[in-house]
């Protein structure tokens, strides 16, 4: 049966081209594979295979010719035998992928935001529960420890993770109470072994996987979003990657540019990744038993200054927080701040200062960047009219400008002054003791900038 | 540790293979050589769209290395990777459907042509970034050890990852825990339009090994069988607990780096000696019909039932629908704990 012959797509952006040239003739015998012509397209000249063999019947277009539509019948092929006067009753191409009739309609976003926002006001543990002091660092193992002992699935690998109990402390003991198949050293390798810790993921095991911080990470981090957070997309919902990255991130002290970054705004723009970002040693332990836990990528970004601050952690079994829920520190009337990790350190001092000033701000901890809390800062800007939002990374593309936008978007009437975001500033971290403390954000920063909403 | 060059383990051909199996390496590589140039049709017809990466003339090295596996083992490979599924036993609809994008593909449509995996097959992709399988390989292969089972994970990658730092890093990490990974060193000559030379002044890949402890060997990889032998001895120094293992198999892609590229950086005559002198289905061919395991006319009827099943992809993957609106948003996030491999 005699076939037409289409004008093929070449390229991933070809709509048209040029028949350039043929290099067979009517009446030429062809077999699978040889070339029929060439073809320009809008990126290069290219030759044109024959897919069957049979005789080349008829040439509908004639060399030289531009502008040949894509799918437009260019030649008529014959079996062999065949008549040419076949060539005239050949089969109408069919029509390749029709043109979108419609722009797809965008569907509503499962969080996007609803008009009235409705915070979870319960408390994270139930009143009366007996509490112990520990310092964050305490909070990570025994976090770890726990997940560890509950799934055997759980292991923990990164550089020092083991026979050094982690270059912070953080996994001191996991070693021995573990074993060495379950806390791993690692060489310092961490594009590979992050893609590692991916892929085992992908074979069923929970991998934790410690960055000896962040900053490191930026060697893995093909692997943390191309690899971890799109596969469950990529695949159908079939395979991902449930595993935490964690590990200290942000300012430490006098280690300069390099050691120096917080990666929270860079890592909350994926979707398919969770992002936790703790301040309190509850917070850490509790949201860190939930990352474990969780079934997807989780990036956990830890403190190092706060590691060795303490803080009452409820003495219970079991104790998780759950993600995308805030906890307010302070309450106030007269303007919301918001913060997270070591920021809401600084807020929680700016408060109390502005405090003796008889300005009452609500301090709110967002504890996790993805899923984000927008109902319980929405319903805190709805009542103080005003906002300030305090983090320790850069000011561009920053958490803070995503927060002022959705409240823009969801809060506006109710804004009595423009949102301010407070930021470590727009240079690389210098390292001169005096250059550095101007570099990050303070507490006297944020009480400025909370008058300036306030108009004080 | 060693590493060899290719002429010991390859191609006794028609030794220690029986008349059955060949005809199934026959088949499998006829499958996915007419699947290739029906997706290359398809491409050219709009109903394929963005980068399609074409797998004709490497055939014989995924079916070569299936032969070698067991259930259980697992694969991982690059975005040429529609051969690898094939070879694995994937539903040829559902790979064709997910070329086309849509709703019966592997992947809903959501993944296309170098995204694709299938748990019930082991098959862990379809990798769009060069070389990334190479870890996520390794990290299968340390599932596997975690577990206490004896399989295996083949980890293909090509000429131009294998340039990459992570490989390196990889095979390091892979020896210190003597992790049970193949390294598939699909060496077709061409990194996109780099050759190989001028790439590197190392090109025995093989030897790459070496550095870190690893064996490695140089296998003819347009000799099906000769694939399959040195995959069975790689597969066994796995299995027995030595750790990883490299086979840089010499193959050869006829077709452009993508459908986009107008291959300028060879001869056509460089194509085309090849196609005549070595290629690996007319090997096979030549093997069957000399060795009186089968007919010519047996052969026209392979062909005829191949084209048949190419056909009912295709025309399946035209007819399925394209994802719902609603799949935009799904898929993002797992719910429930989405996979105990």
């Amino acid at each position: 049966m005699a076939t037409k012959i289409l004008m093929p797509a070449l390229s991933p952006t070809m709509e048209e081209g040029t028949l350039a040239k043929w290099l067979k003739k009517e009446g030429d015998t062809v077999s699978a594979g040889d070339i029929l012509a060439e073809i320009e397209t809008d990126k290069a000249t290219m030759e044109f295979e024959a897919v069957d063999e049979g005789v080349l019947g008829k040439i509908l277009v004639a060399e030289g010719t531009s502008g040949v539509k894509v799918n437009d019948p260019i030649a008529v092929m014959l079996e062999e035998g065949e008549d040419a006067s076949a060539a005239d009753a050949a089969e109408p191409a069919k029509a390749a992928a029709e043109a979108p009739t419609s722009v797809p309609a965008q569907a509503k976003s499962a969080d996007e935001p609803a008009d009235i926002p409705r915070p979870d006001t319960s408390p994270d543990w139930p009143e009366g529960t007996p509490m112990k002091t520990q310092t964050v660092r305490e909070a990570l193992r025994d976090a770890m420890a726990e997940e560890m002992r509950r799934d055997e699935n759980v292991y923990l690998m990164g550089e020092e993770v083991a026979e050094y109990q982690g270059a912070y402390k953080i996994s001191q003991g996991l070693l021995d109470e573990f074993g060495a198949k379950r806390v791993i050293d690692t060489p310092i390798t961490e594009h590979g072994f992050a893609g590692l810790g991916v892929g085992a993921a992908f074979g069923g095991l929970r991998p934790i996987v410690e960055f000896m911080t962040f900053n490191f990470a930026m060697q893995a981090i093909d692997h943390i979003i191309n690899s971890a957070a799109k596969t469950l997309y990529m695949s159908g919902g079939q395979m991902g990657a449930p595993m935490v990255f964690r590990g200290p991130n942000g300012a430490a002290a006098r280690v300069g540019a390099q050691h120096s970054q917080d990666y929270g705004a860079w890592y909350a723009h994926i979707p398919g990744l969770k992002v936790v970002q703790p301040y309190s040693a509850a917070d850490a332990k509790g949201l860190l038993k939930s990352a474990i836990r969780d079934p997807n990528p989780v990036i956990f970004l830890e403190n190092e200054i706060l590691y060795g601050r303490s803080f009452e952690v409820p003495d219970i079994e079991d104790f998780t927080i759950p993600f995308g829920k805030a906890k307010i520190w302070r309450k106030g009337s007269d303007v919301t701040i918001v913060s997270w990790s070591i920021g809401v350190s600084h807020a929680l001092e700016a408060a109390e200062k502005l405090s003796k000033e008889g300005i009452e701000a609500e301090v709110i901890d967002l504890r996790t960047l993805r899923p984000i809390d927008y109902d319980t800062v929405l319903a805190s800007v709805m009542k103080t009219n005003r906002c300030v939002t305090v983090e320790e990374g850069f000011p561009v593309a920053s958490m803070g400008n995503h927060l002022s936008a959705v409240i823009m978007e969801r809060a506006f009437d109710y804004l009595d002054a423009p949102v301010i975001n407070c930021t470590g500033k727009d240079v690389p971290m210098p390292y001169a003791a005096n250059l550095e403390r101007l570099a990050l954000i303070t507490p006297d920063e944020v009480v400025e900038a909370v008058k300036k909403v306030t108009y004080r | 540790m060693a590493a060899r060059k290719g002429s010991a383990s390859s191609a006794k051909a028609g030794a220690n293979v029986s008349a059955e199996e060949l005809t199934q390496y026959y088949r499998d590589m006829l499958l996915i050589r007419r699947f290739e140039e029906k997706a290359g049709q398809l491409y050219g017809m709009g109903l394929i769209g963005g980068f399609c990466h074409l797998y004709i003339g490497q055939e014989a090295v995924v079916v070569g290395l299936e032969a070698a596996a067991k259930e259980g083992d697992k694969r991982v490979t690059s975005y040429r990777d529609h051969g690898h599924m094939l070879a694995c036993g994937m539903d040829p609809k559902g790979v064709m459907a997910e070329l086309t994008g849509r709703e019966d593909g592997y992947s809903k449509g959501k993944g296309g042509s170098m995204h694709m995996f299938s748990k019930e097959k082991h098959f862990y992709g379809g990798h769009g970034i060069v070389g990334a399988q190479v870890p996520i390989g390794a990290g299968l292969a340390f599932s596997d050890k975690y577990k206490g089972n004896d399989n295996v994970t083949f980890t293909y990658f090509g000429d131009g990852a294998a340039n990459q730092g992570q490989v390196a890093e990889t095979y390091n990490m892979a020896q210190l825990w003597d992790l049970p990974v193949v390294f598939v060193i699909e060496n077709n000559q061409y990194a996109m339009g780099t050759s190989v030379q001028r790439a590197t002044k190392s090109p025995d890949f093989y030897e790459r090994g070496i550095a870190y402890g690893i064996s490695g060997e140089e296998v003819d990889g347009m000799d099906v069988l000769a694939v399959k032998a040195a995959g069975e001895k790689a597969v066994a120094h796995c299995r027995a607990g030595k750790g990883p293992y490299i086979l840089e198999i010499k193959t050869y892609r006829y077709r452009g780096h993508s459908m986009s590229d107008p291959a300028k950086y060879r001869t056509r005559e460089e194509v085309q000696k090849i196609r005549e002198e070595r290629d690996a289905i007319e090997h096979v061919r030549q093997l069957l019909l000399t060795g009186k395991h089968a007919t010519e006319e047996d052969l026209k009827a392979i062909d005829k039932e191949i084209k048949l099943i190419v056909n009912e992809s295709a025309e399946f993957a035209k007819e399925s629908p394209e994802p719902a609106l609603e799949e935009l948003w799904t898929d993002i996030y797992a719910d429930v704990a989405p996979q105990n491999a």
